[in-house]
């Protein structure tokens, strides 16, 4: 009864009997229908994915390690052979496999001998125990891998030029007859270089060491003006300020002017020392002279001696060292390539522009002459009657010396000795002062040839004739302290201007024994240049770095204009006038000059009278000081005390 | 100028004289330039007539001797502007009639 209960699946089809008996025909192959049947290699070889033709059909379902051998194989054999099993015993031998080689030591003395392949299990017994392979473990780890960087460069192509020619026949031909042309003059040459070459052999080193320098000196007057002009385009606005500028608000300040800064001339190898003394080509209006040294007694040391052209404000057009400070200059009127230099060692020197080489002309020595102090300033007279030419030159040793230049050599007189003498002889202070007085600077008369006066550094002015070497002709009692510039009105003939580190700037008539004028700068002057243009303009530079600018017909009592143009703490050493155009040079005590544009205030003239006056300017511009000091004359008893 | 005779003997001393080859421009280093112009005379007596096989040669041999690209020029006549690589190029004449310009450019 249960045999009958079919337990069927519940999704089993239900076939008839007739479907039941259908007979399906399967035929089986040995393909495994799993095998994937397109598999593809990468073949290294071709460098490209081959597919495989050779399938692996085998399908392993179920897979069990036996452990039984059978007694004849060579391993059951061997086996028998390590335990001693006679070899009849078993039909199978169980053996573990790993049991085998920790057997072979005990089997080792029994067997063997017997057997041929005992010599296997010899060398077997020799070897060293392997690591117990159930008790250890491998591991591996893997560390990160340096990330890959790409780097590229690229170098440049190889540099390449464009030629272009045309040949043709004549070309051709030009060419060969020029070259044979060429070949005969080389062989004449040779011909003849053959012949002196004794002569030559002197000679052709000479042109070989000149060469060069020749080639040099033809550069080097290109590069000069190259040099300008990119000086001039670099500073074109300052060309351009200084051509054309006018400082349009001088029209509603009636009273004041102003300084236009122009260039500033500076030479690195400069910085360090002061500008000692400035001074004006007369025969070329842009370029100038300056002299660098040092005032200070501690820091002596070399000197320089530069020339600046307004047109390149960046590098001096000449330069010259020396090894004492240079104190002072002066450039001879007519012939301005002679340029007297005064020394802090006390010698004088004259340069010529024109000679190469850094050494002077001419320099006095020890033997001849020689100051002993520091000179503080040279002038060039008009060439004697021997038509030599001349200067003078002044030193704190009290001496001023005329200077010749005879030949190849300085010849001195001295003019005059400001020695106690000359002061008792002048009678009124001379014994209160030192054996010796300081001369610290002078000018001499446009017109009168024999006067000229003497600043000191007692402060004292002395008028002084060339006749008289032991006597003044009048001594003013000027300042307080050392009087560091004085120079005469380049119209009026009898006014004179002095400035002094006492803070004063004085205005004379060198008749009257009183200073005309008296203005307080409130701080030492160190210059004072009366205007190339004006009898009654003159400028004045003070160590706190300001310029003054005074016209007395516009103003009696103050300066009309007050400027610094100097960085703080620099103090402004020397000031000079160009000659023609409106502007100024400012020299410091850190090497620098600046120069500076007068605006029209500064220079004005008489406009109503401009028209007809103009021939006749000198006379207009002594006219017009005389009716200042005419103003003055008779009240200058009452003016004067208040200053 | 002068008389038939003159002329030609004045054309047989020009052609006498002017056989050598003159080099009108070049910026080749002196070895270079000396083993090149050598070439091209070689070049030019070997194809006295064919000027395209003696540029062929040219060209071929200083391909081998200096690397690739070189390219050449032989002619009577003739007017170019060629870009070359700095110091590889020569322009010379020779025989009296020929003008051969030599230049590498890659």
């Amino acid at each position: 009864m249960q045999g009958k209960v079919l337990v069927k699946p519940a999704d089993q089809l239900d076939l008839s009997e007739a479907e039941l008996k259908e007979e399906f025909t399967r035929v089986l192959t040995a393909n495994n229908p799993h095998a994937p049947q397109n598999i593809v290699r990468y073949s290294f070889k071709e460098r490209s994915y081959k597919p495989i033709s050779s399938v692996d059909q085998l399908a392993i379902h179920f897979v069990l390690e036996g452990n039984l051998l059978h007694k004849d194989s060579d391993e059951a054999r061997r086996q028998r052979a390590k335990q001693e099993i006679p070899e009849a015993d078993g039909v199978l031998t169980c053996v573990e496999q790993a049991d085998l080689t920790e057997d072979t030591g005990d089997a080792e003395e029994g067997a063997g001998e017997e057997r041929p392949d005992s010599v296997d299990v010899k060398s077997g017994k020799m070897e060293r125990k392997v690591t117990n392979q159930f008790n250890y473990s491998e591991r591996a780890s893997q560390t990160l891998n340096n990330p890959p960087r790409e780097r590229g460069c690229q170098t440049e192509p190889p540099p390449r030029a464009k030629f272009s020619a045309t040949a043709n026949q004549w070309e051709i031909y030009d060419a060969y007859v020029e070259e044979l042309q060429k070949q005969e003059q080389s062989k004449e040459k040779q011909k003849t270089l053959v012949s002196k070459k004794e002569e030559d052999k002197g000679k052709k080193k000479m042109t070989v060491v000149e060469n060069p320098s020749d080639d040099i000196t033809k550069v080097a007057k290109v590069t000069k003006i190259i040099e300008r002009m990119v000086t001039q385009n670099t500073f074109d606005d300052i060309a351009q300020d200084f051509k054309y500028f006018e400082d349009a608000s001088d029209e509603f300040r009636e009273q004041e002017g102003t300084l236009l800064p122009l260039w500033k001339f500076q030479y690195d190898k400069a910085k360090h020392l002061s500008v000692t003394a400035l001074c004006w080509l007369c025969n070329y209006k842009d370029l100038f002279a300056v002299g660098l040294g040092s005032y200070k007694f501690t820091k002596q040391g070399r000197g320089m001696l530069l020339f600046y052209s307004l047109k390149n404000s960046t590098y001096p057009e000449y330069i010259f060292t020396t090894l004492s400070g240079v104190m002072c200059l002066d450039i001879h009127k007519q012939l301005s390539s002679l340029v007297a230099v005064g020394f802090y060692d006390g010698s004088v020197g004259v340069y010529n522009l024109k000679e190469e080489g850094p050494q002077p002309i001419y320099k006095s020595t020890a033997k001849m002459g020689k100051h002993t102090d520091p000179v503080w300033q040279v002038k060039w007279q008009k060439d004697d009657i021997d038509n030599n030419h001349n200067f003078f030159s002044i030193s704190s040793d009290g001496r001023v010396v005329s200077w010749t230049l005879v030949k190849n050599e300085l010849v001195f007189t001295d003019i005059i000795r400001l020695s106690v003498e000359g002061s008792i002889s002048n009678g009124q202070e001379g014994m209160q002062l030192p054996a010796m007085a300081c001369g610290t600077s002078f000018d001499f008369h446009q017109q009168i040839d024999y006067l000229f006066l003497i600043g000191t550094e007692e402060g004292k002015i002395h008028k002084c004739s060339k006749c008289y070497s032991s006597q003044f002709l009048e001594t003013y009692a000027a300042h307080n302290m050392a009087v560091d510039a004085v120079k005469w009105n380049q119209f009026h003939p009898k006014v004179f201007i002095s400035c002094s580190s006492d803070w004063t700037v004085k205005i004379w008539d060198h008749t009257i024994k009183s200073p005309m004028f008296t203005f307080d700068l409130n701080a030492p002057v160190g210059d004072v240049a009366w205007s190339p243009y004006s009898s009654t303009v003159f400028a004045a530079v003070t160590t706190d770095g300001k310029v003054h600018v005074f016209d007395l017909s516009i103003n009696k009592y103050e300066a009309i204009c007050q400027q610094a143009v100097a960085a703080k703490k620099t103090k402004l050493t020397h000031i000079e006038f160009n000659p023609v155009y409106p502007i100024i040079i400012v020299g410091d005590d850190r090497g620098y000059v600046t120069s500076l544009k007068l605006s029209p205030n500064l220079r004005r003239k008489p406009k109503e009278k401009k028209g007809q006056e103009l021939p006749k300017g000198p006379e207009v511009e002594v006219a017009k000081m005389e009716k200042l000091l005419s103003l003055l004359r008779e009240p200058d008893l009452t003016v004067n005390p208040q200053n | 100028m002068a008389e038939t005779g003159d002329g030609k003997k004045e054309e047989a001393d020009y052609k006498r004289l002017h056989s050598f080859p003159l080099i009108r421009h070049t910026d080749m280093p002196e070895e270079m330039r000396v083993e090149t112009m050598e070439l091209c005379v070689t070049a030019c007596e070997k194809f006295a007539t064919n000027n395209e096989s003696a540029a062929k040669m040219i060209k071929e041999s200083m391909d081998k001797k200096f690397g690739s690209s070189w390219h050449v020029v032989i002619g009577e006549g003739f007017g170019f502007e060629v870009t070359h690589e700095v110091k590889n190029l020569l322009y010379m004449f020779f025989g009296g009639s020929l003008a051969v310009c030599v230049w590498k450019c890659s």
